[in-house]
């Protein structure tokens, strides 16, 4: 016992005495969370416009302030003819253009139809058919409120109520994904690491040839690294309550409790990647590979797995991330309990008891 | 009149506060093979990298094979051969590869590397593992074959770093063969080493203690200064006192 | 009792291509200091590492204080001292903090044994709160015998623990074997250094998987048969090859200030070779009768 814990004290001092590994360990989760919580948002805002009015009465004026008044858009400058149109698309100054034709209000009232043009850039595609969608919403918006005191014949009014998420704020299909993706990262990459300097300093040699046990080796260095990733859960959570507005809906101890089964998974994988690697660089790069690579493009974080083919949809059921991604997701933006999350937890757990058994049988007690 | 392939002057190299090679002053003849003793820290590898136009001195003159330490480095390196005892060869190319890459850099025309290929091939024996990859040598072999390597552009001197490590003593024997072959040519040899038996080989050798050149004669007549049977034993007088100043 | 027994013991790498242990076979009585003299590559490497348990051998058996290296090894590792080829401590440690740490791995402490690496630790321990990392190869090579010794080992494997070090602390390091020799505890030490054969008790002489030859340094030396001889003239290369272009040479080789040669049929020609060399005009020639090192008995065996 006090052999484990005087080993346990000798990984904290190689992790504290490492400038280069506190980095890594404290520095990165921070920083991916404030890169990705604020800058990095896939949501449009502040897009710039322009509009062209030929009309110039007072359904396109209503219509336009519409448009101004939603944070979406920017109105560039009212100009006057299609041809400086192309010349500020091609410069990229603007990424859609709204066109009033002449009359729009009297083909309104007199002809009971009128039309609009929008021209959208659609180089960027996802921009693009985002832009075009919010004007077109806003107009049939404006076209409802037209409407309200005329009965006509039939319509289906959708009524649109988006669940856990009504603002469409980014941060919560990102933090959980984040979480995954970094707790993955430090226990595999850290614990493997870890093991594989000890085989090429050569000091795993001599610990081979002790009485202490080679499981214990195991034990005392997943020890810090699970302290260190609790750690890290606790900021991660502060940060998005505090910082990104992201409240935690549901219970926080069952978080923790998930957390935990999670970081146990990372440090596994870790056990099994030094098992094979011979140098600290093969465990990195192995590392690197093993959990960023299927995290970010496999566990949903992303990219919907349901819109891939159905071969990497069945691959991304061994993918770690993707269940506690949506273990995460479940708890802290739906408030779900136990009750809801069990089915993923179960496959987790055996994941991990997977690897566990996988490297701990093939652990070398031996050199060769 | 012998003439000087080394001089240096008060040869001197600072890290910051640091004297790592303190005001050093020698000569080293042509056809010599000159022992650059001295413990592990003792300022040789910085001397040696002065020497070979690597590292800039702090103050101090020092010219090699002619051309000035400071403003000819290019020079010095065109003309002196070096021999790292962690070998300078690719171990994942043949010796024949190994040999065509080198004769390359050091400025041979296709011609001459054809022919001291061949020279060399023959010299070693190696005609049977000329297409076998160095990795597959043993180390006396590799060994050498990179001294070989180092001068295969004849140069004026080598240095060698070390080289005869670790190898049984008749590889090192054949090793030590090749090298007075060399001088028989005309080439100079310049060893550093901390291995004390190497040195008996020297007409000449140094010893560094502490960044400063503390002795500097033939084997026999340091011997004979400090009363002692073996090279050892004569450091051991000189670098005893050192140790116990420092770690 | 013997310490360390090995029958018939083979290692072989790369699926059976590389044998590099060859059926060797010795014992080491306890007390004893004894050294595996041979070049690198001679096979000492894989012998230390299976007697202390690290490598399954190919073929034979072995036995550290009577316990089979196969089946007992748990046992082993828990009585032997084991100091590998590179320095193998915690860089980031201080020297009081991996000798702490390898005192409690071996359920000991620094007090417990303290006598017996007292000799060694007083002349680092004005550094013992200095990274270990920052140690010169010297210092660090003391800290790494301490942490070896600090449980009290009856065996201590030492493999190659003076590469690399300075001639100065290599001697020093010999000399603290010696004494701790008289503790009784069973030393075995690896090395390519012929000169420090001379400091053990008995010696094998290793290359290539092979053993040479097993004795007391001195009776290695003794068993050298005939003369030996010590040349030198001024123009040493030239000196060498006249001296093997001599009908009546058996060997010669270079031997640093002087050349070694040895005569046929074991006869003393030294007066016909130093007229031999006269004719072929050297000058300075100086030829004497010398005591065999074990470097020229390595080489003789070599021969054979």
């Amino acid at each position: 016992m006090k052999q484990l814990f005087t080993f346990i004290k000798k990984e904290f001092y190689h992790v504290f005495r490492d400038r280069k590994t506190l980095l890594m360990l404290f520095g990165l989760p921070i920083a991916q969370i404030v890169l990705f919580g604020f800058a990095l948002t896939n949501e449009i805002k502040n897009a710039k416009i322009v509009v062209v009015d030929y009309s110039k009465d007072v359904t396109t004026k209503q219509i336009i302030d519409k448009i101004e008044a939603s944070r979406y858009f920017d109105i560039e400058k009212s100009l006057m003819s299609h041809n400086e149109i192309e010349d500020k698309f091609k410069e990229g100054k603007i990424k859609l253009a709204l066109i009033f034709p002449e009359n729009f209000n009297n083909d309104l009232l007199h002809l009971n139809k009128a039309q609009i043009q929008i021209i959208a850039d659609a180089s960027d595609i996802n921009t693009a058919n985002t832009l075009t969608n919010y004007i077109s919403a806003i107009v049939t918006d404006y076209q409802r409120g037209m409407m309200k005191n005329m009965i006509l014949p039939m319509s289906i009014v959708p009524e649109i109520r988006m669940l856990y998420n009504p603002e469409l704020k980014g941060e919560h299909t990102f933090i959980p994904g984040i979480m995954a993706m970094i707790m993955l990262l430090v226990c595999v990459m850290m614990t493997s690491i870890s093991i594989v300097k000890e085989k090429e300093l050569g000091t795993m040699e001599i610990l081979l040839v002790s009485p202490f046990k080679p499981i214990m080796v195991i034990f005392a260095k997943f020890i810090p690294y699970l302290l260190i990733s609790f750690f890290n859960v606790t900021s991660i959570l502060l940060l998005s309550v505090y910082a990104l507005d992201l409240p935690i809906q549901g219970n926080i101890f069952l978080l923790y409790g998930e957390s935990l089964l999670f970081i146990v998974t990372g440090l596994a994988i870790g056990l099994l990647i030094s098992i094979s690697a011979e140098s600290q660089q093969t465990a990195m790069f192995g590392s690197l590979m093993a959990t960023m690579l299927p995290t970010l493009l496999l566990s949903g974080f992303m990219f919907p797995i349901e819109n891939m083919p159905m071969p990497l949809q069945i691959i991304s059921n061994v993918v770690p991330s993707k269940w506690f991604f949506i273990i995460v997701k479940s708890i802290m933006i739906k408030g779900a309990g136990f009750a809801t999350i069990w089915k993923e937890t179960l496959i987790l757990v055996g994941m991990t008891l997977f690897f566990l058994i996988i490297s701990l049988k093939n652990f070398k007690t031996r050199l060769a | 009149m012998k003439e000087a392939v080394i001089k240096t002057e008060r040869l001197t190299k600072k890290f910051g506060d640091f004297i790592a090679a303190n005001e050093l002053t020698f000569e080293v003849y042509t056809g010599e093979i000159f022992g650059f003793l001295g413990a592990n820290g003792a300022g040789k590898t910085t001397a040696m990298r002065m020497l070979c136009g690597l590292s800039i001195p702090s103050s101090g003159k020092a010219t090699v094979a002619g051309f000035d330490v400071y403003k000819q480095t290019e020079g010095i390196k065109k003309h002196i051969g070096y021999m790292s005892q962690k070998f300078s060869l690719y171990e994942d190319l043949t010796v024949a590869e190994n040999i065509r890459f080198y004769a390359g850099i050091y400025g041979l025309t296709n011609k001459q590397i054809k022919e001291k290929s061949e020279e060399l091939i023959e010299q070693l024996g190696l005609q049977q593992s000329a297409k076998k990859l160095v990795r597959e040598l043993p180390l006396g072999w590799k060994q050498k074959l990179s001294f070989s390597v180092a001068i295969v552009h004849q140069p004026k001197i080598v240095f060698l770093d070390e080289p005869t490590s670790g190898v049984d003593p008749v590889t090192r024997r054949q090793f030590w063969d090749l090298i007075y072959a060399a001088v028989d040519k005309g080439v100079t040899v310049f060893v550093t080493t901390h291995y004390m038996d190497e040195s008996e080989y020297c007409n000449r050798v140094s010893i560094m203690v502490d960044g400063v050149i503390k002795a500097l004669d033939t084997p026999h007549n340091l011997k004979k200064q400090f009363s002692a049977s073996s090279m050892d034993e004569v450091f051991y007088a000189l670098a005893r006192e050192a140790k116990r100043k420092g770690d | 009792m013997s310490s360390v027994t090995l029958t018939n013991l083979k290692k072989t790498y790369n699926k059976g291509e590389v044998l590099a242990v060859d059926n060797i076979s010795f014992s080491v009585e306890k007390g004893e200091l004894f050294g595996l003299i041979g070049p690198d590559g001679a096979g000492k490497t894989s012998i230390f590492r299976m007697l202390t348990t690290l490598l399954l051998p190919d073929g034979g058996s072995a036995t550290v204080d009577g316990f089979d290296i196969v089946k007992d090894y748990k046992t082993i590792r828990g009585r032997v001292g084991y100091m590998p080829g590179r320095f193998s401590l915690y860089q980031d440690l201080t020297v009081e903090e991996d000798l702490n740490f390898f005192a409690t791995v071996f359920d000991t402490s620094i007090e417990e044994n303290y006598d017996l690496i007292k000799d060694i630790y007083v002349q680092i321990e004005p550094f013992k709160k200095r990274r270990a990392g920052k140690l010169s190869g010297g210092m660090k090579q003391k800290l790494a015998l301490s942490c070896a010794l600090i449980h009290k080992p009856s065996v201590l494997f030492l493999d190659e623990p003076t590469t690399g070090v300075d001639a100065v602390s290599r001697k020093e390091f010999w000399e603290m074997l010696k004494r701790l020799k008289q503790q009784g505890i069973t030393i075995l030490v690896s090395t390519p250094y012929m000169d420090e054969a001379t400091m053990c008790d008995r010696i094998a002489l290793i290359l290539s998987g092979k053993i040479l030859s097993i004795d007391t340094p001195g009776k290695i030396v003794q068993s050298y048969n005939g003369n030996l001889f010590a040349v030198k003239s001024e123009s040493m290369y030239k000196l060498l090859n006249d001296l093997r272009g001599y009908e009546n040479t058996e060997s010669c080789f270079a031997f640093g200030e002087y050349h070694h040669i040895s005569f046929r049929e074991e006869k003393n020609y030294s007066d016909e070779v130093l007229n031999y060399l006269k004719e072929k005009g050297h000058k300075d020639v100086e030829i004497k009768s010398v005591t065999p090192t074990i470097e020229d008995c390595f080489i003789k065996l070599l021969k054979n």
